[in-house]
């Protein structure tokens, strides 16, 4: 057999060398996506790991406050405990950096502690053969300008020992002297250390910390330290593994990262679509051929093993290519979009790509299954032939003679409902992506059925060539299901993806409308960074001509150690805060609830809590909740949900007033300024430069801002666009390809139309006819499968990832010109591929009959 | 030795009334006959029961004293791999194997090495007159070559019995009487039992005897009816 395999069955590969290359790009397409995928984000998080390892060393707890810190009074009880055997404070500043419009990762060292818990955080001083805190330059490296750099942050800044670097502190600045490096980050951390008193003097954060690391004493455990110690906390502040720390941002990131990888997925099935059409068109050219190898001994089984082996070759190379141009995809993006896919899960990162074997072996396995699920059918269609029927010329037809398969498709798609109601496994919306699956399936089962039921009720017509088309879909309905199972998967995909897309960006733009009703914006930094307005600033900004009111907000973090009542893995993770004006101005755009709570003094503070948080916290409107501001705990009330597209980790809106009673901070991160009527916002803008100073202050107009964050959305789903153009891609290739097999597995019926009398034109059109006719039923269940598969993503596969709504928006026009031009190219490509079947002589083509 | 007994066939399994019944033949080692018949009678369906292709409904087929119709599906496509040899109408010479590989391919089928499958299937076509054009394609062929590819083919691995199906259907007289010589003196050579289907009196001349099926079984061409 080992012969008759290579010769008979792989050597025909290489005959229809025009279709295995297409079947090779597709798979090698659908491999190469999803590895580039994983092997960016592995690459990502392993540099991700790299530093969250470099930044707890040899922590067993850290203790984990609000973003702005928690008093430091908390680390010498946490020092003192018996439980403890050291412990390390540490402040973590986002510093942002004036003159260079960035931020830079500066961590605030105890130069006493830290080489206990986290030694690779030990600067080293200018002189490279002495040790900064074991020598005389560790009086230099606690000078309250001494600013050490990593060696990633040194060669991206351009710095070194003795240079100078400015840092934002609310709208000043401070300059701070390089006294040398850190050694010990890895070469993709961009990040400075320096003395954690110069850090809270430098940035006006005396007795505050926001972090301290443990290692605890011999023989405690971990839960034990958590359940001795955790009380004692103040509220806000959590302990929590490192791993629970770490796993805060790989959570956040894992959903966006699953939804590519199944995005790449579905190219691969899209991959495999083709296979199946070449294959089958393979069965049916090859229809005559199989049946004489049956007739001269070669059994049922060696001939499925045969086609078998043909789909998996096509795997094995398709996939062995894709693995190729993954690693060459994977270092482009490097270069190009870096390592977070536009989602900025990863910023500040300079991941390198490394060879994966073990994730590559799985691609490749992938490949190779896609490649044998596509020729599976046709194989075992191939060997349920009857050979003595199969020898007679004619027999072809057969093979088109599909089964309507309702029940079937009728209980895939009942059973993709079902898979709509379970919850999410660990943050995964498995049983989302089942449901897609099985509406796809559940779709090109229901081909056949469709086109047999259709067919029959389009009217007779009096063309010829429309009759002879009609007939033959009518009564070889198979056809569709081999030329439509390539278009139903794509068109599925573009148009569920055109769907979510769409409602989504929709509900982003109505969502900034409703967030953005100032007329100029105005902030010192990021709201993670060190810059911030303070009060004297805003009343000097208020006062300025033209500005009739402003609107502070101010950024914080919540960590709750219990949520809904109990501990569960998400507990002390964190959670965003806005203090803001909600009542006076509105602009939340709320799903439940209202703005307008009722007032008086027995009535609890009102917060707004984003559709995330209701999620993680089990909260509706009207439930009570203490949250812990300013490590004091507060009493307060759900007065409404809103969609919040910023914090995927959940956010609670809180009035501004009743925050700065509970807290007395009175920073500002963004004021919006509603200028006086008439007032240009130029001249405004003009007079806070030279009251703030040139760059310590960023200021933007709403419609700025709003196409900002459009084209971060657009960037973020430019992947996901690239990914749908090239299933759409695929699916046009099994578009072509089918046909024109279509066309050549039918030369003798062609040929015998030919001596009946059709010119080859009419032939031509007669193909293009029943290829428009197949392509109408693949797109119009295409269509159907779309909008059921977008209802999927909007509320499944969004809601449990992301944990947001979003309203429903369908792109009718973009829809229906592109099930147009589907139609229309399935024709031209039948026509085209017509013509070239039409080229071999008519007489030739019927000899076999004569 | 073919030994065929009481064939019975119907239509199919619905049918009331047999396509054909009450079929013998024996046949032994060297033996050929021809098979002739109207369109219809179920010329063709003869030569698939025999070769296991199409079932039977009643008789019984033997080849060396083995009951054919014994036989399950795979036992019967081995048995064909290496005892059946066939010729068709329609030549089956696939296009994408040069003819030494057409002709090498019941030798594959048999796990014969490359090299020896190649030499033996070289030697056949010589026999054929088709030594010089080995490496060629079947589409570079004419009507009348392609059938003694075939021919070459169906007798590589030393069958016992050759079925033709219609052998010269395709080929104009001339050509037909050259590639029938050329059948059944290889066939006479390897002391092949051969049966042929054909329309053809001057065909069936090539063959020991002229038989002409019935529904009610064969009988001698020769006779009138």
């Amino acid at each position: 057999m080992s012969s008759a395999l290579r010769h008979v069955f792989l050597a025909s590969l290489w005959r229809r060398r025009l279709a295995t290359t297409l079947s090779l790009l597709a798979i090698a397409l659908g491999v190469a996506l999803g590895l580039t995928v994983q092997l960016i984000h592995s690459a990502a998080l392993d540099e991700f790991g790299r530093g969250i390892r470099l930044l707890n060393g040899a922590a067993d707890l850290q203790a984990l406050g609000p973003r702005d810190g928690f008093s430091d009074a908390l680390y010498p009880m946490l020092a003192r405990s018996p439980a403890v055997d050291q412990a390390s404070p540490l402040l973590e500043i986002e510093a942002r950096l004036p003159d260079r419009d960035e931020t830079l990762k500066l961590i605030g060292i105890d130069l006493f502690r830290v080489g206990a818990v986290t030694p690779a955080l030990l600067p080293m001083g200018e002189d490279p053969d002495e040790r900064a805190p074991a020598s005389g330059g560790q009086l230099d490296a606690l000078r309250p300008d001494a600013l050490f750099l990593s060696p990633a942050a040194s060669a991206h800044l351009g710095l070194g020992p003795g240079d100078r670097l400015r840092v934002q502190v609310g709208t000043r600045e401070q300059t701070l002297r390089i006294a040398g490096g850190v050694p010990g980050a890895g070469v993709g951390q961009r990040l400075a250390v320096m003395d954690i008193a110069a850090a809270q003097q430098t940035f006006e954060r005396i007795g505050l910390i926001t972090r301290v690391d443990l290692r605890l004493a011999p023989g405690v455990s971990r839960a034990t330290a958590q359940a001795q110690l955790g009380d004692r906390l103040p509220p806000g502040v959590a302990l929590l593994t490192p791993e629970d720390a770490s796993s805060e941002t790989l959570g956040l990131s894992r959903a966006y990262r699953v939804n590519l990888t199944m995005l790449a997925a579905i190219a691969l099935l899209t991959g495999g679509f083709l296979v199946f059409s070449t294959q089958w068109l393979a069965v049916v050219r090859r229809r005559q051929e199989f049946a004489f190898l049956r007739a001269i001994g070669l059994d049922r089984a060696e001939l499925r093993r045969g086609l078998l082996a043909e789909g998996g070759v096509l795997g094995l190379i398709g996939g062995l290519l894709g693995c190729l141009l993954a690693y060459l995809l994977t270092a482009l993006a490097f270069a190009l979009i870096g390592g977070d896919l536009g989602a900025g899960f990863f910023r500040g990162l300079a991941p390198q790509v490394q060879f994966e074997p073990i994730l590559t072996l799985i691609y490749l396995a992938l490949g190779v299954l896609a490649g044998l699920g596509g020729a599976w059918l046709p194989a075992r269609e191939a060997a349920r032939m009857v050979p003595a029927r199969a020898l007679r010329a004619g027999d072809e037809a057969e093979v088109y003679r599909a089964r309507p398969r309702w029940r079937t498709a009728l209980a895939a798609l009942a059973l993709a409902a079902l898979c709509c109601l379970p919850p999410p496994i660990g943050g995964v919306p498995v049983f989302g992506y089942l449901a897609v699956a099985l509406i796809l399936t559940g779709a090109i089962l229901s081909l056949p059925g469709t086109t047999a039921w259709a067919m029959p009720r389009l009217p007779a017509g009096r063309s010829t060539l429309w009759r002879l088309a009609r007939a033959r879909l009518t009564a070889a309905p198979g056809q569709t299901v081999v030329a439509g199972a390539g278009v139903v998967a794509s068109v599925a995909l573009a148009v569920s993806m055109a769907i979510m897309v769409d409602s989504f960006r929709g509900s982003v733009d109505d969502w900034l409308t409703r967030l953005l009703p100032a007329d100029l914006y105005l902030r010192a930094s990021d709201a993670s960074a060190s810059g911030y307005l303070d009060a004297e600033a805003v009343a000097r900004v208020a006062a300025l001509p033209g500005v009739a009111a402003v609107r502070p907000v101010r950024f914080e973090t919540l960590r709750l150690r219990e949520i809904g009542g109990e501990t569960s893995g998400e507990a002390g993770h964190a959670m965003a805060l806005i203090a803001r004006q909600v009542r006076a101005d509105g602009g939340l755009p709320l799903v439940a609830g209202t703005l307008q709570p009722p007032t008086g003094p027995s009535v609890p503070t009102p917060v707004w809590i984003s559709e995330a948080a209701a999620d993680r916290l089990r909260l509706g409107v009207g439930d009570a909740v203490t949250l812990p501001l300013g490590e004091q705990p507060h009493g307060f009330q759900v007065a409404g949900i809103w969609r919040d597209y910023a914090r995927q980790q959940g956010s609670v809106v809180i009035e501004i007033a009743d925050y700065r009673a509970l807290t007395n901070d009175s920073r500002t991160n963004d004021l919006g300024l509603t200028l006086t009527p008439g007032t240009a916002p130029e001249p405004v803008m003009a007079a806070i430069r030279a009251t703030l100073g040139e760059q310590q202050s960023e200021m933007i107009l709403p419609g700025e801002l709003r196409t900002m964050v459009l084209e971060v959305f657009d960037r973020t789903f430019l992947v996901t666009y690239l990914m749908e153009a090239v299933a759409i891609l695929i699916g046009l290739f099994g578009i072509g390809t089918t046909f024109a097999a279509l066309a050549t597995s039918r030369r003798k019926e062609l040929g015998i139309l030919r001596h009946l009398g059709l010119r080859r034109r009419q032939v031509g059109t007669l193909l293009a006819t029943e290829a428009a006719l197949s392509a109408l039923v693949g797109v119009a269940i295409g269509l159907l499968a779309g909008g059921a598969i977008a209802l999927v993503l909007i509320e499944v596969v969004n809601r449990q990832s992301f944990r947001w709504s979003m309203d429903l928006q369908l792109p009718i026009g973009p829809l229906l010109i592109f099930s147009l031009a589907m139609i229309l190219l399935a024709a031209i490509a039948a026509r085209l591929s017509g013509a070239q079947a039409m080229r071999q002589d008519a007489v030739l083509a019927v000899r076999e009959d004569w | 030795m073919l030994a065929i007994e009481n064939l019975r066939k119907r239509f199919d399994t619905a049918a009331e009334h047999p396509l054909f019944e009450g079929v013998s033949l024996t046949l032994a080692p060297g033996q050929s006959v021809a098979v002739m018949g109207e369109s219809g009678v179920g010329k063709s369906t003869l030569l698939n029961c025999i070769a296991g292709l199409e079932s039977v409904d009643g008789g019984r087929i033997r080849l060396r004293d083995q009951d054919l119709t014994a036989l399950d599906e795979d036992g019967f496509a081995h048995l064909r791999r290496r005892d059946f040899g066939f010729v068709f109408q329609a030549f089956h010479l696939l296009p994408h194997l040069t003819l030494a590989q057409n002709v090498a391919l019941p030798l594959w089928l048999l796990d014969q090495d490359d090299a020896t499958a190649d030499r033996r299937a070289r030697a056949m076509l010589a026999r054929v007159g088709l030594a010089a054009r080995a490496d060629d394609w079947p589409r570079h062929l004419s009507g009348g070559e392609m059938q003694r590819v075939a021919i070459a083919r169906a007798l590589v691995h030393e069958p016992a019995l050759v079925l033709c199906d219609e052998p010269t259907g395709n080929l104009d007289p001339e050509r037909a009487t050259g590639v029938l010589g050329l059948l059944f003196e290889r066939i006479q050579d390897a002391g092949a039992i051969a049966i042929m289907v054909t329309h053809s009196l001057a065909a069936a001349a090539h063959a020991d005897r002229t038989l002409r099926l019935t529904p009610t079984g064969l009988v001698d061409a020769t006779v009138a009816p």
